[in-house]
């Protein structure tokens, strides 16, 4: 039985000037799950999050963390969420071990030297201790980040945009990281442009665009449910028409009947078995076909739908 | 709700901390500077004035004391909160479970600490170089808490309300400082021309001025009361301010 750890209702965020950045977003995080929150530019990411961290003063709705009303018990909850915001920001002259022991004490915590160094030696950062933040290359910097945001132990952490700008390497090293933390119990909320990273990450997907939460599922049941499979058979001679036997799959004739197209399935495999049993019955129907070539549809894709065709759904 | 008390030390041993990363302009700076004007004006000039007995050296130790506690405590105070915001580290500060009363005391406990050891360095160096001595000894280690941690308050408003370099130097130079060197630091308000006495009355730092000297010298051209409550009206009008800017988030989360 999942059980709420974030509960956000109606929650609203117009800047002076009138731009609406959050306009009535309702989401429930769960405990221990990876959460990937997808969005454009602009679609209200790191407002969402400034909101439930402080940064950000929303005009409206209601914020519940660890069943605690964030307007009232701010001080309690705060507590226990962590923060890696997108931007490297630090005092550059200090040393890392000093910041990550700031950030510890700086949220309540009492000084434990043993937590500080296993920190930074699960962030490869032990050797780099006395270093000068200033002196350390963009990836260290953004693991620098991460020790500050996890000193406190953190039930609730947030993530805005981890792997911005850092190379493949570090990005499969900050998965690597976000999965360690997965498995301490640590429940994790990250926006990302990524698609790939919510798909390698996340439990659940939510997306959001224009202050809207636009969809929230489990990344699997979106696959089920908006994922699809596209085929193109290259007949090597035309047909008039859809021999009988093809009629009950989606499929149709393109390019004067030489090139048969199926765009089917749900995500879950089921595309590919048809498109197996057409290339069957072509074969059975003596119908000759000289190509084929198969497409999956990503997160990506259905991500890119989304933005196109709004759906309304709740979380 | 409860009082963060670790992340108030945390905020105050790291400014400390960040103040001293920096001990050539924190403290050699404004020492040697104090230093110069003891030399130049008390050791090398002061036999020349007629301050009736009272020794010049002796007469401008307080109001450089003065000179060095509001310039100093407002801009370490404006740069402590300043550079967090130019930095976009003030994230945490603001997502961290620290209220108006952690952040004050962090922030401006720190920097009127660090004004209160240059004062103890400034008076122990003037002790060098010309011959006072303190009248009220008790009076004046309040005094000037009262006056550090009065000017780091409005240091810490200066540095959320400033977006820029240039207007953290505005008010500590084309303010104070010449209010400050217009209020009495090298010379007695009765020593001005009759009209001139109530242009310098409208200075606020005459009073700041001449409740330090009352405390050193046990006379000077102001009641100490009057002093000493224009110092606390003007420290709870600060903290006011510092209220309604958590309060209403300006320049912090806006």
């Amino acid at each position: 039985m999942p059980e709420p750890i974030l509960n956000i209702r109606g929650l609203e965020k117009t800047y002076k000037g009138g731009v609406k950045a959050l306009d009535g977003v309702d989401l429930t995080i769960n405990r221990g799950e990876i959460f990937a929150l997808l969005g454009p530019n602009g679609a209200g990411k790191t407002t969402l999050i400034g909101s439930v961290c402080g940064l950000v003063r929303p005009t409206g709705g209601k914020i519940e963390v660890f069943g605690q009303d964030l307007a009232t018990s701010w001080k309690n909850v705060r507590r226990q969420i962590g923060l890696v915001p997108q931007e490297l920001s630090f005092d550059m002259f200090d040393k890392v071990i000093r910041q990550v022991r700031y950030s510890r004490g700086m949220f309540g915590s009492a000084p434990d030297e043993a937590r500080i160094e296993e920190v930074l030696r699960s962030l490869s950062l032990w050797d780099k201790r006395n270093a000068a933040i200033r002196e350390l290359s963009g990836g260290m910097k953004r693991r620098v980040m991460i020790a500050k945001a996890l000193a406190h132990d953190p039930q609730l952490l947030f993530l805005d945009e981890p792997t911005a700008g850092v190379d493949v390497e570090l990005r499969r090293d900050m998965w690597r990281q976000i999965d360690m933390l997965r498995d301490r119990g640590v429940t994790i909320i990250l926006t990302t442009h990524y698609i790939e990273e919510a798909e390698e990450m996340a439990d659940r997907v939510g997306v959001i665009a224009k202050g809207r939460i636009l969809l929230v599922d489990d990344k699997d049941a979106i696959m089920a449910k908006l994922g699809r499979t596209e085929a193109h058979f290259t007949i090597d001679s035309p047909l008039a028409e859809l021999p009988a036997p093809l009629t009950g799959y989606p499929v149709h004739l393109e390019e004067g009947g030489t090139s048969l197209v199926y765009r089917g399935g749900d995500g879950t495999g089921k595309g590919k078995r048809e498109v197996a049993e057409l290339a069957q019955l072509l074969t059975r129907e003596g119908i000759a076909f000289s190509g084929l070539e198969t497409q999956e549809s990503t997160l990506e894709d259905i991500f890119v739908d989304l933005l196109h065709e709004p759906v309304e759904t709740a979380a | 709700m409860t009082f963060n008390a670790r992340g108030t030390y945390a905020i105050f041993k790291n400014e400390l901390m960040r103040m001293f990363r920096t001990i050539f302009g924190s403290i050699l700076s404004p020492v040697i500077t104090t230093s110069l004007y003891l030399v130049v004006f008390g050791a090398a000039m002061g036999d020349r004035m007629d301050l009736g007995g009272v020794n010049y050296g002796a007469f401008i130790v307080p109001g450089l004391l003065m000179l060095t506690l509001l310039s100093e405590s407002t801009s370490n105070a404006s740069f402590g909160i300043y550079m967090p915001k130019f930095t976009g580290a003030i994230y945490e500060l603001l997502s961290a479970p620290v209220g108006v009363a952690e952040t004050l005391i962090g922030f401006v406990g720190a920097a009127a600490v660090k004004s209160l050891i240059l004062a103890a360095i400034i008076l122990g160096t003037a002790a060098l170089i010309v011959d006072y001595s303190i009248a009220h000894p008790i009076l004046a280690l309040g005094y000037i808490v009262l006056v550090a941690a009065s000017f780091s308050l409005l240091g810490f408003i200066i540095g959320l309300w400033a977006d820029g370099f240039e207007k953290l130097q505005i008010i500590p130079l084309l303010v104070l400082m010449p209010l400050t060197f217009l209020g009495g630091t090298f010379y007695p308000i009765s020593a001005l021309e009759g009209p001139w006495q109530y242009v310098a009355m409208v200075n606020p730092v005459v009073y700041l001025v001449s409740g330090l000297r009352w405390t050193f010298l046990g006379e000077s051209d102001f009641p100490i009361m009057l002093s000493f409550g224009a110092t606390l009206g003007f420290l709870l009008i600060c903290i006011a301010v510092i209220g309604w800017i958590f309060k209403t988030g300006w320049r912090l989360r806006e």
